[in-house]
């Protein structure tokens, strides 16, 4: 294995600064919302963090379903990785979701279709991890892992769908707001500014993340090689 | 590996085998008949699966009737929710039993060394699942009936059933030849399918219960559409990626 190429070590070095940045626009930039106050602060990162867990789930399906035309090792790799990524990042995005309702809507946790859902995509992947970990030979692993990820990636929506059919009372703060949704605001410039910049600083995270995570799991390759030559 | 290369039959008796069968479609219906047969067959002999499915299902309707305090009022409210819960876990109990047995006999094996389509054997055990779901379902829907006096007798009901019944097992039967080919295979498969089931339970039980409560056609239609857009959409899905869970 080569040491740490030049260019994954700039990354790192711009995703802290990014991840720094946006943190001090967060607290010191965006504007102060009227009504939720401080606790509103939590919306940019909470959103940020649910994009970069679907993110990690939509780019294993899509793996997956390249592992499975082509039967490459590397794809294998990726899927698994950006699972783990998507996983917690989608934790994150639950915990402080919760950080949020209990002030606003006074509750810690309510059945809203897309903290249903945010839930069970977690069970999804959690489930996922099972599989693979069930399974010793990694060829039938990496097959199992890619069908598994498609599968439950393509029941996400229907699950959204399914939940949002009862009624919903999570604010939609892009698009139109569902009758009865509590806790909505319109975002001014500023605070629109941060999101995005948020959104990004977050993507930038997770293509770094991604990137160690692949060669770890390179790695994890060349020692489960080794001893299998070492131990027969 | 080794099985991968006498997949493909050898070429003289391919020879034979083309100057026999029929056309291609006819062949393919052939082979989903004689798979759905020989599950049938082996059951008709054993009853081991349809048995413990049933008596399961009731086990469970019983359970209900206590930790839910079934007294007339409850009764149409829940009876959809009771009704599906009991043929999920009845319904893994089967599939779990339906590929296992495949599996440690080596029949699994045998089948795919048959020149038939993968397809075809995918769709065999599927069918042969949903008729021993369907059969179960046969059974628990009068007894819950005649236990609760409710009436379960409704042609939309039967229908809700019937979609139901499909998706979950199109599903099922996927995931089932994925679990028995783990190490943890008797625990994994309902951890596998209920998370992706989600959909498909939400809808049935919505659109079930809008028929025993007499709800107006029009509310329950969206959630008819959603089983059939699951049932479409996995059908085709677990078509597609059959052939890579049973590759060795």
């Amino acid at each position: 294995m080569a040491s740490k190429p030049v260019a994954l070590k700039i990354l790192d070095i711009i995703t802290i600064l990014l991840l720094l940045v946006a943190t001090g626009l967060v607290f010191f930039f965006a504007p102060l919302e009227r009504v939720m106050g401080l606790v509103q602060k939590v919306f940019y990162f909470h959103v940020a963090a649910g994009w970069v867990g679907m993110l990690g789930f939509l780019v294993a399906a899509m793996v997956g379903g390249i592992y499975l035309a082509r039967g490459e090792r590397k794809w294998d790799i990726v899927g698994l990785a950006s699972v783990e990524i998507g996983m917690a990042f989608a934790f994150i995005n639950v915990v402080t979701g919760s950080i949020w309702a209990r002030p606003i809507w006074n509750t810690w946790w309510t059945w809203d279709p897309r903290l249903t859902t945010a839930t069970i995509m977690l069970l999804i992947y959690a489930a996922y991890l099972m599989l693979r970990s069930g399974i010793e030979d990694p060829d039938r692993r990496a097959r199992f892992g890619a069908v598994y990820a498609i599968v439950g990636f393509i029941s996400v929506p229907l699950t959204f769908f399914s939940a949002r059919l009862f009624r919903t009372i999570h604010p939609v703060v892009i698009g139109t707001n569902q009758p009865g949704a509590e806790g909505a605001f319109d975002m001014t410039a500023d605070m629109r500014l941060v999101f995005f910049f948020s959104l990004f600083t977050f993507s930038v995270i997770f293509v770094d993340l991604l990137w160690h995570r692949i060669r770890l799991g390179q790695l994890q390759d060349q020692v489960e090689q080794l001893k299998l030559k070492f131990n027969v | 590996m080794e099985t991968q290369k006498i997949e493909k039959p050898a070429p003289m008796i391919e020879t034979v085998l083309s100057i026999e069968s029929p056309p291609a479609r006819a062949g393919f219906l052939r082979a989903l008949g004689a798979i759905i047969w020989k599950d049938l067959a082996a059951e008709l002999r054993s009853r081991e699966l349809l048995s413990a499915m049933l008596v399961f299902a009731l086990l469970v309707i019983l359970i209900f009737n206590f930790a839910l305090e079934l007294d007339a009022q409850t009764r149409y409210n829940v009876a959809a929710g009771v009704l599906w819960v009991t043929f999920a876990f009845a319904g893994t109990l089967g599939l779990n039993r339906s590929m296992a047995m495949e599996k440690d006999r080596g029949c699994l094996d045998g089948l795919l060394l048959a020149p038939v389509d993968r397809s075809a054997i995918y769709f065999g055990k599927m069918f042969g699942n949903l008729i021993f779901m369907l059969l179960v379902e046969v059974i628990v829907l009068p007894v819950y009936s005649l236990l609760y006096n409710v009436n379960l007798f409704q042609p939309g009901l039967i229908v809700v059933t019937l979609l139901g019944s499909m998706g979950y097992v199109a599903v099922g039967t996927l995931l089932a030849s994925m679990a028995v080919q783990t190490r943890t295979r008797d625990i994994l498969l309902p951890i596998l399918l209920f998370p992706v089931m989600i959909p498909l339970f939400i809808a049935a039980v919505k659109a079930s219960g809008g028929f025993l409560q007499g709800i107006p056609m029009d509310e329950i239609w969206p959630w008819l559409n959603l089983l059939l857009v699951y049932d479409v959409v996995f059908i085709a899905v677990a078509f597609m990626v059959f052939d890579y869970i049973v590759e060795e």
